[in-house]
Parts: C-alpha cells; structure tokens; sequence
C-alpha cells in the first residue's frame, strides 16, 4: 500500500531527478563521453555473477553489469531500473512492473518479463538465503505480457520492494541459466546482464575489465568507454594507487580508516561517506548467551555501557559512521531515535555489576571473557584492544584470540565462541535485515543468523507483528515497541552505524547519488575533463 | 661423471622423488583439513546472509559431505593421472588457475634470480679480490644491510623512492591495463614494472651470495693448488676465474638450488606489495578462503619443483667439480 500511489509518482519524478539533480549538473559540468575509469576491487571475489556469489566486492562491481527492477534512493525510495513503473494493490499484495522497453542482453538477446519471473522465482530462490526467505511468500509470479510481470503475495508484506535492487534480485538471463546448474553454467565465468557496461577480460589477481556497452537501453549512456578493476592486496600500496592517480577511486575497505584524515587533506581527492543508507552495516560486540555470566542482561547492559561509543568512531574510524543507539540504524526505516541504549558511564557499569552479584576478586577481576578479533582488517584488531581497555576499567578481563576468517565464520557458526566483533547489513528494514539476530526462531549454526542464542517470546511477537502487518503505521508501533525492549536486554552490544569512505578524484562525477553508493549500475558516472 | 651411470641416477632419484611427493601431498591434505573452517563456512561468511540449506548445497557441492579418506583417496587418484582437482569456489579447474598465474611467477622469481646470482657473485668476487679495502667494506655493509632488512620494508621504500618521489616507475601490477600496447613496447612495459619487485626479492638473496662468494673465495684463495697455480706464472684473471672462482662456487650452487626451489612459492610477501598476479597470492587467497584444491595444487607443483632442483643441483655440482660423483 505504501509503494502504490507514492510509489508510482515517485518513480515518475525521480527518473529525471536522478538525472538533473545530480551533483555536476548542479555544478554545470556537462556530462563527457570517453575514458577509463580504474578503481580498486579487494579482495578479489571468486566469481562475478551475482547470486552466485553475494560478496561485498561482488555487490560492488556486478551491478555496472547487471540490473535490478529498481534502485533506491539515499532515504530508501524506488527508483525505476528495469521497472519503469508500478503499482500496488491496496491490500498490499499485488505487485505489477510495468517493464523499460528495448533493453537488450549483451549476448544481444531482447529482455523481457519470462527473464524477470525466472530471475526471481528460480535463480535467486534457489542460490541466495536472503531471497529465498522473501519469495517463499510470493504465490504467483507470472508474465502477463512481454513487459509486464505480476506478482502476487500469499500476505501482505510491506519490505518486499527493497528485495528488487541490484544487489538483492539482480535480473538474469534466463535462456543462459534455465535448465543449467545455476553455479556451474558458463555464463558464470563470463557475465551477461543488461548493464551499461559488459564483461570483457578478468586477469585472476590483476584485473577486471568492462567496457561499454552500445546497446544500452539508456540512450546516450554510459559515459565511460571502460570500466578497470585492479586488484590491489596490501592497504598501503592501495593508498599508494589512489595518491599516485594510478586508479582514481577507492571503496569499501580499500583504504584503512586510519589513512583517511590524511587523504582529506588532498586537494584533488573527495571523501564521501554517503552511500550506505540501502545496507546500513551496524556493528556489535557479538556475545554467545549460552555462555555465563552472558545470559544476564545485567551484565551485558553494564558492559555496554563501559563502552565509549564516541571514541571508537573519532578515534579509531577517524569520523567515519557514527555511534549506534541501539538495534536498528539511524538510516534504516523504522528507526526509533527515543530508544536509546544508555549513555557511557563506567562507574554505574561498575555498580551495577556488583549489584549482579559478580563482585571483583583480589586481582582486580570479576570475570574472564575470550574475545575474538575481527579478522577483516587492521582497524578491527584495534577496536577490539579498546574493548579489551574498557572491559578492564569494569573488571572483565577479555582474552584475545586471534583467527583468520575462516576460522572466524566456522566458530561464530558453530557457536564456538565467547565473544566476538561482528557487523551485519540491514537492508533498508528490519525484517529484512535486524530481526534475524533476535528472533528465537532464527536460532542456527550458521552466520548472521542469531548465533547469540539469545530468546524472547516478547520480542519474537513483536517482530512477526511487524513483518505481517500491512500498514507502515501498524509496523512502525510494532518495531518501536521492540526497539524499546531490546536497549533494555542489550542481546548485542551494539557499537557503531558503520559507514565506508568512498574516495575518488574530483574529476570522477556522480559517483555517490543512490542509497547504494558505489553499488549502481555508474551509467551515469563521466570524468570531467 | 661417468655418462654411463647417469640412467641409473635419474631412475633411481626419479622413484625416491615419486614417493617423497606422494608423501607431501598426502601430509598436505591432511594438514590443511585439520585447519578450522571450510569453504563453505567462509563463502557463508563473506554472505551477509546465510541459512543452513544454503551450507549444505555448498558442501554437497564440494564433496565435502564425504568422509576424509574418500576426499583422500579421490584426490589421489587425481594427482596420479596430473589431475590437480577443480576449484568449486572459483568454477575453476585448478591447473588452469595455476597455469595462469604461473607465468607471473616465473617471470618475477626468475628475474630476481638471475639478478641475485650475477650481483652477488661479482660483489662477492671483487669484495674477495680487494679485502680489507674500501671496496670491501662498502659491499660488506650493503650485503649486511640487504641481508637483515625485512622484504615488505625494503619493497615499500622502493616505491616511497622510486614511485612516489621520483615517479620513475610503477608502484604496483604487472603491466599498464587499458592502453592499446604492441610489440615491443609490452615488453618494455612489463619491466618497467618489474625492476622493483624483481629488486625487492632479489636484494636478500644478492646479499646471500655476496658475502658466501667473498668467504669460499677467500678460503680458497690460500690453498696450496693456488699458489702453485700462482708460481707457474698463470695470470692473475686466470688464477680467479679458473682456480679459486670455480671452487667456490660449490656452497653457492647449494644455495641457488634451495632458492631455485622457492622460486614457485617463496614470493608471497612481494607480490603482496607490488599487487603482482603470481602463484604466491593464489595459495595465499586459496588458503584464507579454505579452497583446499587450490593451495593442494600450488603446494604441489612447488614440492615437484623443489624436489627437481634438489636433483638439477646434485648435477651440477659434478660438471662444476668433477671430483663430486653422483651418486643415488
């Protein structure tokens, strides 16, 4: 029901907005056509087709090759890719797109509506965990035309527009997959979609390449002649690449948040750090409640307030993100900014600690926790050696053990784990993307589920209330009420609302327009001349 | 060395390599699955979102529901028949994944090689023939300084001088990607790109072979067949070159022999810094991600080369001294 109406006129505006609103424009700098655009992919992804492999570098690089139904804006709105439009019934289970016209596969096949209903009824659901979830409630899903599809729910469910981006339901070929081993069909090594630029040559450990693609649907578009991905493994030498203009923009983890404040100070480079909104990552201290004194909520909330939120994001991420408040991210729909974890304070974490029961013994410790690291990245070996320091001030003693990060996803899997770090996308809403963690019936031996363990059949009402209830208003009670429990139980010690730098010469225009950042298709992206 | 002997040399080391690579690869195997993790706990992990259907597709796929020994026993058949296996994480099989970053390597590890070795001997041989004089302290205190430097340090003051200071060459890949290149000016390219991870890896092994020629030499170079060369009226370039420089080439070759042997595997860090597209990287990548037939792979080819070298060196010892014998 929201996306009926709204949604319609919004796609109808926001077509040219995307467009005239942008940022050169804005400036006056004519779109150029030419030029190559080299950026950086790390790390090296195993295979390029989306779906088949769902990693960050694969969501930032496969959407120059292939599209969605639609994208969203910085504040989660549609806008129109592969739809052109649509339209929702008003109970909120009738979908139908209206399709773009002439759009072409690069195999030179035409597009059409069967591509759209193979995409999502078969590819998607049968490879990706966070499709399949969503398009079980899907009870139709039919072509009615060439341009048409309709989609009709078994319930009203009112996220089901955020799972047609890029990155969560690319759009396939269907007459390369169908019939196929879905991860073993040759389009995998060699990608076909219907982006503004193609699969050309991918160097294993050196490079990707992408070129233009003269076909594309948009007329005039893209700008680029080519688009080059280096694969770059050490960090320093990145920023080297980046300073040195050897590739012109960086994303993601490229660049260390430490080496950030001195690339502010470059006048020929740009440090954005808008376009996360769509995957809000927020970050937490992962706790295993079936480890004591874990499944006292005393205790967690005492460590979570040890925990000077502030410091880690000026100190350690240089600026970059921002304290978390609690569950849901500021940027996420269905925030509620008046449930709030509380506030620093280490002498009434200390106090209520010993209120618990857990009183200090003579070395000055009242309990040892064993606390993995991160193993992403220098930054997170940081962060975790500060909770190692807050942790003592409340007399909790946490034990570092390093491990790679295939260690690190078999032991949170497997539950073999005291404490952790973790971070985890919410996908523009939380049942999409925050209620996996809390939901008792969730509770799996694989990551990003909720690994913790922790359960409440409060809490687990409350997340199936809003995931079935029709009406923004009705969820947005429901999402507050259980964002009001869940600072009060602390599960995971939330820490920040993460968010990447995007840093690119100045002369590379509109790369940060949607919600998603570096993940779009760049048909609009030109270098300035 | 008798040519006659050589046949049954070759057959016998041939059949004690077999079964010293078959041994490796057997421990290799059994090392790296005792290594916490799958790969498909770390493909669920790079997700963002997993479910437990999705985890048992993956190890279905993979093979790895079967039992150990079966994995085993499978791989096995593979090596015997050079069937390195196939790589589910990157759709790959693994020899082709290999045979493309090989030449990366090779290029990268062999150059540095032949830059070693002739540095290194001819720094060592004129810091031998002058000792004590400045020449041979200058060269003692570079070899020194090479010699105790860690690599990742030396490759990124390299770059900070001669990338980013004087902006003479490239800081990282193996080539300039998206420019139309032909002939020639390909080739000049790649060693453009080439001089500072070739003298990166090189520079330790330079020093190496610097100070071990300079300490054969001097050896040697008091020995009675010396100075009864000396007495004879040989000339003096002849008396280095044929007397003293030959005979101290012995530990030299003993030591390009354990570096030939590297040259596959030994480049990790380097081509780490420099973002070169070697074999190092892969097994390096293919171990984070628990790709198990991939580092198998590298590891093998790299025990098959060292084994081979270990041979070539037996070899060669016996044309440079003919005194040594081969002997199996």
């Amino acid at each position: 029901m929201a996306f009926s109406r709204r949604g319609l006129m919004a796609a109808a505006a926001s077509a040219p907005v995307l467009m005239r609103a942008s940022d050169a424009l804005a400036q006056g700098i004519a779109p150029r056509r030419g030029g190559t655009l080299q950026m950086m992919l790390t790390p090296e992804p195993p295979v390029l087709q989306i779906g088949v492999n769902q990693q960050g570098p694969t969501l930032a690089a496969a959407p120059k090759m292939f599209q969605g139904l639609v994208t969203f804006s910085p504040t989660l709105e549609p806008l129109p890719l592969l739809a052109k439009s649509w339209t929702t019934s008003p109970d909120g289970k009738e979908y139908v797109f209206s399709l773009q016209e002439n759009v072409k596969w690069h195999d030179g096949q035409p597009f059409t509506a069967d591509d759209v209903v193979f995409s999502i009824m078969k590819f998607h659901t049968e490879l990706s965990p966070r499709a399949r979830a969503i398009f079980t409630l899907i009870e139709t899903c039919e072509a009615k035309d060439p341009l048409t599809v309709r989609i009709v729910l078994k319930q009203a469910f009112q996220p089901f527009m955020l799972m047609f981006d890029a990155t969560a339901a690319a759009i396939v070929p269907k007459h390369l997959f169908d019939g196929r081993d879905y991860r073993t069909a040759p389009a995998v090594q060699h990608p076909i979609g219907t982006g503004p630029f193609k699969f050309t040559e991918w160097q294993r450990g050196n490079f990707v390449r992408m070129d233009r693609f003269d076909d594309y649907w948009k007329p005039g578009q893209p700008y680029l002649d080519t688009i080059i991905y280096r694969i770059i493994p050490d960090s320093q030498s990145r920023r080297l690449a980046l300073e040195s203009g050897q590739v012109l923009l960086s994303q993601a983890s490229d660049i260390e948040p430490f080496d950030i404040p001195q690339l502010r100070q470059r006048p020929n480079l740009e440090v954005n750090i808008k376009g996360w909104e769509y995957f809000s990552p927020l970050s937490w201290v992962e706790l295993n409640h079936r480890v004591k004194p874990l499944d006292d909520a005393r205790v967690r909330r005492a460590m979570s307030m040890a925990i000077d939120r502030a410091f880690i994001v000026n100190r350690l991420w240089f600026g970059v993100g921002k304290p978390a408040t609690g569950p849901v991210a500021s940027t996420t729909r269905f925030f509620d900014a008046d449930a709030k974890i509380a506030a620093f304070n280490v002498r009434e974490a200390n106090a209520l600690l010993d209120a618990a029961g857990y009183p200090r013994k003579a070395d000055g410790t009242r309990f040892t926790l064993k606390h993995i690291p991160l193993p992403y990245g220098e930054i997170w070996t940081r962060l975790s050696e500060y909770l190692r320091q807050a942790m003592r001030q409340i007399g909790i003693a946490f034990d570092l053990e390093s491990t790679d990060a295939g260690s690190w996803a078999r032991r949170v899997g497997n539950w073999e784990y005291e404490t952790t770090i973790n971070f985890v996308y919410q996908f523009g809403d939380p049942t999409l993307g925050v209620e996996r963690t809390y939901v008792s019936t969730n509770i799996q031996k694989v990551t990003f589920t909720n690994t913790g363990g922790y359960s409440n059949p409060q809490v687990d009402a409350l997340f199936l209330q809003a995931r079935s209830a029709a009406a923004a208003a009705d969820r947005q009670r429901a999402f507050s009420e259980v964002q009001k429990i869940l600072v009060q139980e602390v599960p995971q010690i939330w820490l920040t609302e993460l968010s990447f730098p995007t840093v690119h010469d100045k002369k590379v225009q509109n790369v940060i327009t949607t919600g998603l950042g570096v993940s779009k298709s760049f048909d609009d992206v030109f270098i300035a001349g | 060395m008798e040519l006659s002997r050589l046949p049954g040399f070759l057959l016998r080391r041939g059949i004690k390599a077999m079964i010293v690579i078959l041994a490796i690869v057997v421990c290799n195997f059994l090392l790296i699955h005792a290594a916490p993790g799958d790969p498909a706990s770390v493909i669920a992990g790079q997700s963002g979102a997993a479910d437990e259907r999705f985890l048992a597709q993956l190890r279905e796929q993979f093979g790895l529901d079967r039992p150990l020994y079966e994995q085993l026993w499978i791989y096995l058949k593979g090596v015997l028949t050079l069937d390195l296996g196939f790589s589910h994480r990157q759709q790959q099989p693994v020899w082709t994944l290999i045979s493309e970053r090989l030449p990366a390597t090779l290029i990268l590890t062999g150059a540095a090689f032949a830059f070693a070795i002739v540095a290194g001997v001819t720094l060592g041989t004129l810091a031998a023939r002058r000792v004590g004089s400045w020449w041979d302290s200058v060269i003692t205190v570079i070899a020194l300084t090479f010699y105790a430097t860690p690599l990742f340090w030396v490759g990124l003051m390299l770059v900070l001088f001669f990338s980013v200071w004087l902006e003479w060459l490239p800081s990282f890949g193996m080539g300039t990607v998206g420019v139309e290149m032909h002939g020639i000016d390909v080739l000049l390219d790649l060693g453009k790109h080439l001089i500072l991870p070739a003298a990166t890896l090189g520079l330790f092994y330079l020093a190496v072979y610097a100070r071990l020629t300079r300490a054969t030499m001097l050896e040697v170079a008091d020995q009675d067949f010396v100075k009864t060369a000396r007495a004879k009226g040989v000339p003096e370039g002849q008396v280095v070159r044929r007397h003293v420089l030959r005979n101290a080439l012995l530990p030299v070759i003993t030591f390009a022999g354990i570096q030939a042997g590297q040259l596959v595997g030994g480049s990790i860090l380097v081509e780490t810094v420099f973002a070169w597209p070697g074999i190092g990287r892969l097994a390096f990548d293919a171990l984070l991600a628990r790709d198990y037939a991939v580092l198998m792979g590298v590891f093998f080819c790299t025990s098959v080369m060292v084994v081979g070298f270990n041979l070539l060196t037996d070899l060669l010892y016996a044309v440079v001294d003919p005194r040594v014998e081969v002997e199996g």
